[in-house]
């Protein structure tokens, strides 16, 4: 499948039931309408891509060097900008829209996004420890257990731990296009994505889809 | 709830369905696909609760069959369901009837609501 992806926004989940009654849980994501706003090529910037820009924004809010990168491209101001990989950059023009029909029913895609922030989280909500017994006189609930052996007298590197999790970036593999909506840019995915409702998405062609 | 996700569910809520509560009699016409013959089967029984909203709304229907409780739920806006039959209105003060499953024979009785239409 042609390498091609847009910017979204989460809007959030709910159910619709397919021709043969059964229902599929989906996420709702308004996807585009995006401009290419910068093309990054072999020569110039040592690898090829396209840049996006999505969302409406007034000029306020931008600062000078952002302003000034979007009227060297010509294009409206943007509120985002994410890079893609594609396969052929000659095919896109500086100032070119990318809407949601990229995409049609029945595509696999990638869902990239920020998960939500949990906060300092235990080792049994970030790493799916076991927890002890919460009664017969135990007083042993939540807590970690052994950091290590005692020989080498040290923690090795990577040990599971209690700390901050979430708010981290997710790719979600293999998700499949239900449902495209031209009209009003939404993209219908099946299954969950990463992030808060408004959270901003990457939608890519996926990477393992043939 | 979102208006998107409101207009997304739009196409398919279904309006052809019957204003009915729990503690009502219902019947339940479903589309049983059998191989590649499609049949409707009923199922007649005590809505015993409501819940979720929108598209997502499900009601569970509760009948007792030879002395065996079958408790059955179904998406109110399923294609499935080919259509829903209010048979009696019963009288109920609480929203969810779970309190049915402790009870057998006449005690799991509903009134019946008199009719104020």
């Amino acid at each position: 499948m042609a390498k091609k992806g847009i910017i979204g926004r989460k809007i959030g989940m709910t159910q619709i039931f397919a021709d043969n009654g059964e229902a599929v849980p989906i996420t709702v994501v308004e996807a585009g309408p995006c401009v290419v706003v910068q093309k990054k090529t072999q020569p110039v910037d040592g690898y090829e891509a396209i840049q996006l820009g999505f969302g409406d924004i007034s000029e306020k809010r931008l600062n000078k060097p952002a302003i000034g990168h979007l009227k060297k491209a010509g294009v409206k101001l943007v509120r985002r900008l994410r890079e893609f990989k594609v396969d052929d950059i000659e095919a896109y023009t500086v100032g070119q829209e990318v809407a949601v029909d990229l995409f049609v029913p029945g595509d696999c895609v990638d869902v990239v996004g920020t998960s939500k922030g949990k906060g300092f989280a235990g080792g049994i909500k970030r790493h799916g420890f076991h927890r002890g017994p919460m009664t017969h006189g135990s007083k042993y609930h939540r807590r970690p257990g052994s950091a290590a052996a005692k020989g080498p007298a040290r923690i090795f590197k990577g040990r599971k731990m209690p700390g901050r999790l979430g708010g981290k970036r997710v790719t979600v593999q293999n998700l499949e296009v239900v449902r495209v909506d031209k009209d009003r840019n939404l993209l219908l995915v099946k299954g969950a994505v990463p992030g808060p409702n408004r959270g901003l998405l990457m939608i890519k062609s996926s990477v393992k889809a043939n | 709830m979102n208006g998107i996700i409101r207009q997304v569910e739009a196409a398919q809520i279904r309006k052809d369905i019957p204003d009915f509560q729990p503690g009502d009699t219902v019947r339940v016409y479903v589309k049983v696909v059998e191989g590649n013959r499609e049949r409707i089967q009923v199922f007649e029984g005590v809505v015993i609760k409501r819940r979720g909203g929108g598209l997502r709304e499900t009601f569970t229907v509760r009948r007792v069959s030879y002395g065996v409780a079958v408790e059955r739920a179904f998406p109110i806006h399923a294609p499935r369901v080919d259509r829903i039959e209010v048979m009696r209105r019963g009288l109920v003060r609480r929203a969810k009837l779970y309190y049915l499953r402790n009870l057998v024979g006449k005690a799991a009785r509903i009134k019946d609501k008199r009719q104020s239409r």
